[in-house]
């Protein structure tokens, strides 16, 4: 382990004088108010984001999570934006909670788990740290942090099904930034869902190779739009440059993390958009209560995890039906977007006939195939 | 079917067509530098100049509705910028390269502030010129659908090549940027030429971001530059402060940026972060091929501070 050293060790130091000022002010504030409002326990939640709150997409999901937590009365919320997964996200953690006494931290990219939550969880064991992506594991990393995460591929099995629907090449693209699992997973399920709809569909995806890389993404879309793919959706943190470079090229495009209909009205068919409120909400309210929050928390479109864009005017009235459909068989529960007999596009097999991997089944969290009629490869 | 797929051709097709669309904020920062560079300074600053040109052009052209109001709202930015680091570096004894960084840091965090609340709104696009409506396909229409700015980086670059040589403010420029001794025998005030220089490759860099936001990728967001405008600097070298050079450096760059998705569109997906090096292994390989043991680099200004 590193050897931090702890910031503001000085006597006078800025926290403590923080920590006077804000108890002094806490008091008086607190002796005008009537006996019933005072929150039992108040709770400060720290939220890290890896780029700007408002970016159409993975942090506009979380930001709008972070945003419902404020209604709640006892909780105070903090959050930082634009944190790069180096080393300054350890700064940033250690900062809220020296300086802003921040006991549950939801540190919200993929890239802040290993190694820089898995610094700091043992040195200040009192945090919780949730970590959002599916990293976490019982018998490797400490108990004060976890892992969330939804099954959005669902989703992208969704999208896929309105994709079917309305492409005309038979040719769909992807375009996607790294290749993890979730990734992965929702490449697979994109095309899955559009197969469903007509066997003989066809998924290009291209590698951006970073999360947020706006020429590179528009390059990503051109190419894929060249290569005649004529429904265009992705997995970067931002899809609004891809949105908006698809739709320009005529292409439809499905969503991702967030509503992006307002972009582009005519041409989005639909989108997978995450409702981190209700995780958040349902978290706080566990650590309000005095429980521990579980290590290990998922849920899909059933659990409210997930939702679905309304669809758009370009999706046909048999795309509209069969979505419906299968929106609600997914809802019930059982539903299986892996299911044999599937071989990826290398030609091994990774389903066997009658094998069904259920959205819950932890070896999806660990996908490194895309499967056969994707045209694209992992590394 | 026209939206057919054409295969290997699609591959050229992608890289002419990513040349002319990521080359432009490369062209106009490299040739900025150039104005700069041949005056006897250094503007490291110029990727904060581009991103504070990015975001000035997309907020302008969200408040008013007009795309042109927020290129020249851009070029006005980025020439207050310039005028900064020129007037900063005229004082005795400072390090052009020093305030640079420093500029470049303050640029990026002023765009990045200012900029919170334009991340979201939709502003209106450049307008392209459809040179393509001669080919059925596609892909070509798309490939050769023009930015005006592009036109006007060439013809920026070749104006200044003009002026350069053939003018009396290109004499005082180059004179100013080999030797200031020699400009101040000849009545010239090197500080001053050197200050109004730096503004004009600014307002440049300014115009290049308003091309970012405004056209291709055409949204404002602070990943938005990702380190073009350092490149662009480096590719001054590349072009030995040649303002024709830097039409091809920059297309070159472009087209050699959009040689890594083009590839896997069409199968080629094994190793893409390799292509996605190549822009750069190309800068590097030219360097290394035209540069030489024997002799300095031609066409360096002789008051450049990395080459006194």
């Amino acid at each position: 382990m590193t050897s931090l050293t702890r910031p503001f060790s000085h006597p006078l130091s800025r926290r403590g004088f923080l920590r006077g000022s804000a108890a002094l002010g806490g008091a008086a504030a607190l002796s005008s108010l009537p006996l019933g409002a005072r929150a039992e326990t108040p709770l400060t939640v720290g939220f890290i984001y890896v780029g700007p709150r408002d970016d159409y997409g993975y942090n506009q999901a979380h930001a709008i999570g972070a945003a419902a937590l404020k209604e709640i009365p006892g909780v105070t919320v903090v959050e930082e934006e634009n944190v790069p997964e180096t080393i300054d996200v350890q700064k940033s953690m250690e900062s809220m909670i020296n300086l802003d006494g921040a006991t549950l931290l939801f540190p919200t990219s993929f890239g802040y788990f290993d190694p820089h939550i898995l610094t700091l969880a043992p040195k200040y064991p009192e945090v919780r740290f949730e970590h959002c992506g599916g990293l976490w594991s019982a018998d490797k990393h400490p108990t004060n942090a976890g892992s969330y995460f939804g099954y959005i591929g669902m989703g992208q099995y969704l999208n896929g099904v309105a994709a079917g629907h309305v492409t005309q090449t038979k040719k769909i693209g992807f375009v996607a930034a790294k290749p993890i699992p979730q990734v992965l997973l929702n490449i697979n399920s994109f095309l899955l869902g559009a197969r469903s709809v007509d066997p003989t569909i066809m998924c290009q995806v291209i590698f951006t190779g970073e999360w947020s890389l706006a020429v590179k993404e528009a390059e990503a879309t051109n190419a894929l739009a060249d290569a005649g793919c004529d429904v265009i959706t992705c997995h970067v943190d931002s899809p609004k440059v891809v949105i908006e470079t698809a739709a320009g090229r005529g292409s439809f495009v499905c969503g991702y993390h967030a509503d992006q209909s307002a972009l582009a009205p005519e041409k989005y068919l639909t989108g997978a958009e995450w409702n981190w409120g209700k995780v958040y909400t349902d978290m706080v309210n566990t650590t309000l209560a005095g429980e521990t929050i579980p290590n290990f928390v998922r849920g899909g479109l059933a659990e409210g995890f997930v939702t679905m864009s309304p669809l758009g005017p370009a999706v046909p009235e048999a795309g509209r039906s069969q979505f419906e459909a299968v929106k609600a068989e997914i809802m019930t529960g059982g539903f299986s977007v892996i299911k044999g007999p599937l071989k990826d596009n290398a030609g091994n097999v990774v389903a066997t006939e009658g094998q069904a991997f259920l959205e819950t089944d932890p070896s999806l969290e660990s996908m490194g195939y895309l499967v056969e009629g994707v045209i694209g490869a992992t590394s | 079917m026209t939206t057919g797929d054409i295969g290997l051709w699609g591959v050229p097709i992608a890289v002419i067509g990513g040349a002319i669309r990521v080359s432009t904020p490369i062209l106009f920062v490299s040739l900025g530098e150039t104005l700069t560079e041949r005056s006897g300074r250094i503007n490291l600053g110029l990727e904060g100049t581009l991103v504070i040109g990015a975001m000035t052009g997309y907020a302008t052209a969200v408040l008013t509705g007009s795309a042109w109001a927020g290129v020249l709202v851009a070029a006005l930015a980025g020439a207050v910028f310039g005028l900064v680091h020129g007037l900063v570096c005229s004082l005795p004894k400072v390090n052009d390269i020093a305030i640079g960084i420093a500029m470049m840091l303050l640029g990026t965090g002023l765009a990045f502030y200012f900029g919170k609340p334009f991340i979201q709104p939709v502003a209106p696009n450049l307008p392209a010129i459809p040179l393509g409506w001669w080919s059925d396909l596609p892909q070509v229409q798309a490939a050769l659908n023009v930015n005006v700015l592009f036109l006007i980086g060439l013809a920026l670059a070749f104006a200044m090549h003009w002026m350069l040589r053939a003018t009396r403010p290109g004499l005082i420029v180059r004179v100013v940027g080999d030797s200031s001794d020699a400009a101040r025998a000849m009545g010239l005030k090197p500080a001053q030429i050197r200050t109004i220089a730096t503004a004009i490759g600014g307002a440049f860099a300014g115009v290049g971001g308003a091309y970012l936001s405004l056209y291709y990728p055409g949204s404002w967001n602070e990943a938005i530059s990702s380190g073009q405008g350092l490149m662009a600097v480096a590719l001054v070298i590349f072009a030995r402060w040649n303002p024709i050079a830097c039409i091809w450096a920059a297309l070159l760059f472009g087209g050699a940026g959009a040689l890594g998705p083009a590839l896997q569109s069409v199968g080629v997906t094994q190793g893409y972060y390799l292509f996605y090096a190549a822009p750069y292994v190309l800068t590097l390989g030219v360097l290394i091929a035209t540069s030489s043991p024997s002799r300095a680099m031609a066409g360096a200004p002789g008051e450049l501070s990395i080459t006194k």
